[in-house]
């Protein structure tokens, strides 16, 4: 199981609380979570990533593990302790105020 | 029993305040997504229980929000706004071509006669459709294929295509306005468009009188006589009484011509309201005080509305989208300002009270008068 914690105002959008448990079947990657969030809640499609390029939207973040890997490639496999839940995937807004 | 019931969009979510007839005592709901910018809310005139919302924010992008019970609950639909085929360039700041970029949408505009089909007017500017209740957006792309789309450049706010005006007296007439493009035509529902700026003068521009890169602000039109249109420009007061095919200016005695919103009353074709702004380097009203224009004779002669405004200290400003007026017997006119207080006059302007005092920054007003 995949644990992964959204933002705040995309848990809002999705209706969830807390983290969201993700089945990945094949290569854990940074996509491939992104593919399995937005299968099963469809509203976060365009708001993690954009609809056609799948760019990361330039002020998410993507942590795992105490690493930024927002730059990674995202077919890149993830650390071990993402693909059997020792640790969370975070998705962060970048911080700013106002 | 009548009411009405006024949608604020704000930076910080929206807002529906509902009031009977009289509109002195308001309910209040909201923040509803609250944090995210709401740059516009608007029901359906078909069935006003319908209602639509742009929610965006520079983090998580665009999602359009939907309600069928009049705002109690929201889902959100479809947000894929793509650009129809090669998106091409249109102008940057600096004059050099820039790319299309879909940024957010600034209005939408439900259809006269179908709660399904709406109109959203985005920022880079397009016009885009969805006829299945918001799931789905298809680009209207002779607006931007237009001749002289690659040579729009945007306004400081962004190029935003932020005013889009349903002909009822002709179901196939869209006018839609551009910052800083202009004003546009369609005749056939939206697939051909020329620009209707013949008579509009922008002396910050090299040729003032250019067929196109007219900043303009705001347009409006009386439902009864939707032949005779009002502009507000980034500066000057406008009409035209042939559809856009040409223009004059009615700014008369105004204290200065520069503003956003421009309205019209419900049941007096020939009265009009607008905001006047300082300057377009200041953004906030002249003296400090808050007041309101109106002219009985269709422009040139204006009267200041100015009881229940703030008259000293004031210097907020209103925005394009953020006023609007309701169809009950006596005229209602609603304001919001980008220092959070909604003013509604039951009065057809001539008085004014606070609805609220401190919302975030309202971005847009939309009133529904209610059966």
């Amino acid at each position: 199981m995949i644990r992964v914690v959204l933002p705040f105002h995309l848990r809002t959008l999705a209706h969830v609380d807390g983290e969201v448990a993700l089945t990945i079947t094949g290569q854990v990657t940074t996509q491939a979570i992104l593919d399995a969030l937005e299968t099963s809640y469809p509203m976060l499609c365009g708001t993690m990533r954009d609809h056609v390029t799948h760019q990361r939207r330039p002020f998410l973040r993507f942590f795992a593990c105490g690493e930024d890997l927002s730059h990674d490639p995202p077919d890149a496999p993830l650390p071990q302790a993402i693909i059997n839940g020792a640790e969370p995937f975070m998705i962060i807004g970048a911080i700013a105020g106002g | 029993m009548s009411g009405v019931r006024v949608l604020v969009g704000t930076r910080k979510g929206a807002f529906v305040l509902t009031a009977d007839a009289q509109r002195s005592q308001w309910d209040i709901s909201g923040p509803h997504f609250g944090g995210w910018e709401i740059y516009h809310v608007k029901g359906s005139p078909a069935d006003p229980n319908r209602l639509y919302a742009s929610q965006s924010s520079g983090w998580f992008g665009q999602v359009i929000q939907r309600s069928d019970d009049g705002g109690k609950t929201w889902a959100p639909v479809g947000n894929k706004f793509v650009y129809d085929g090669v998106p091409g360039t249109h102008q940057w700041y600096d004059g050099t071509p820039h790319p299309w970029e879909f940024a957010r949408v600034w209005h939408l505009e439900p259809s006269l006669n179908d709660p399904d089909t709406v109109y959203a007017g985005v920022e880079d500017a397009a016009l885009f459709r969805t006829q299945d209740g918001g799931q789905t957006w298809h680009e209207l792309a002779g607006l931007r294929g237009h001749q002289t789309g690659s040579s729009w450049q945007p306004g400081a706010g962004g190029m935003c295509l932020h005013t889009i005006l349903l002909d009822p007296g002709h179901p196939e007439r869209i006018f839609i306005a551009i910052s800083a493009a202009g004003a546009f035509r369609s005749d056939d529902g939206g697939q051909t468009w020329r620009p209707v700026n013949r008579g509009l003068k922008s002396e910050m521009m090299p040729n003032p009188t250019a067929e196109v890169g007219h900043c303009v602000h705001r347009i409006t039109m009386h439902p009864a006589r939707p032949e005779v249109l009002f502009m507000q420009k980034h500066w000057d007061v406008m009409r035209s009484d042939d559809g856009g095919e040409s223009w004059r200016e009615v700014s008369g005695n105004l204290p200065t011509d520069f503003g956003f919103p421009i309205q019209v009353h419900a049941h007096e074709p020939e009265t009009i309201y607008v905001v006047p702004i300082k300057s377009d380097s200041e953004h906030y009203p002249p003296d400090g005080k808050l007041r309101v224009y109106r002219s009985r004779t269709g422009g040139n002669e204006w009267e200041a509305l100015s009881q229940g405004l703030p008259q000293s200290n004031c210097y907020v400003n209103v925005l394009r989208d953020a006023m609007a007026v309701d169809t009950l017997d006596s005229c209602g006119v609603y304001f919001g300002t980008t220092g959070g207080q909604v003013y509604a006059s039951a009065d057809s302007g001539d008085s004014w009270n606070p609805i609220v005092r401190d919302f975030p920054a309202v971005l847009s007003v939309e009133v529904q008068t209610l059966q």
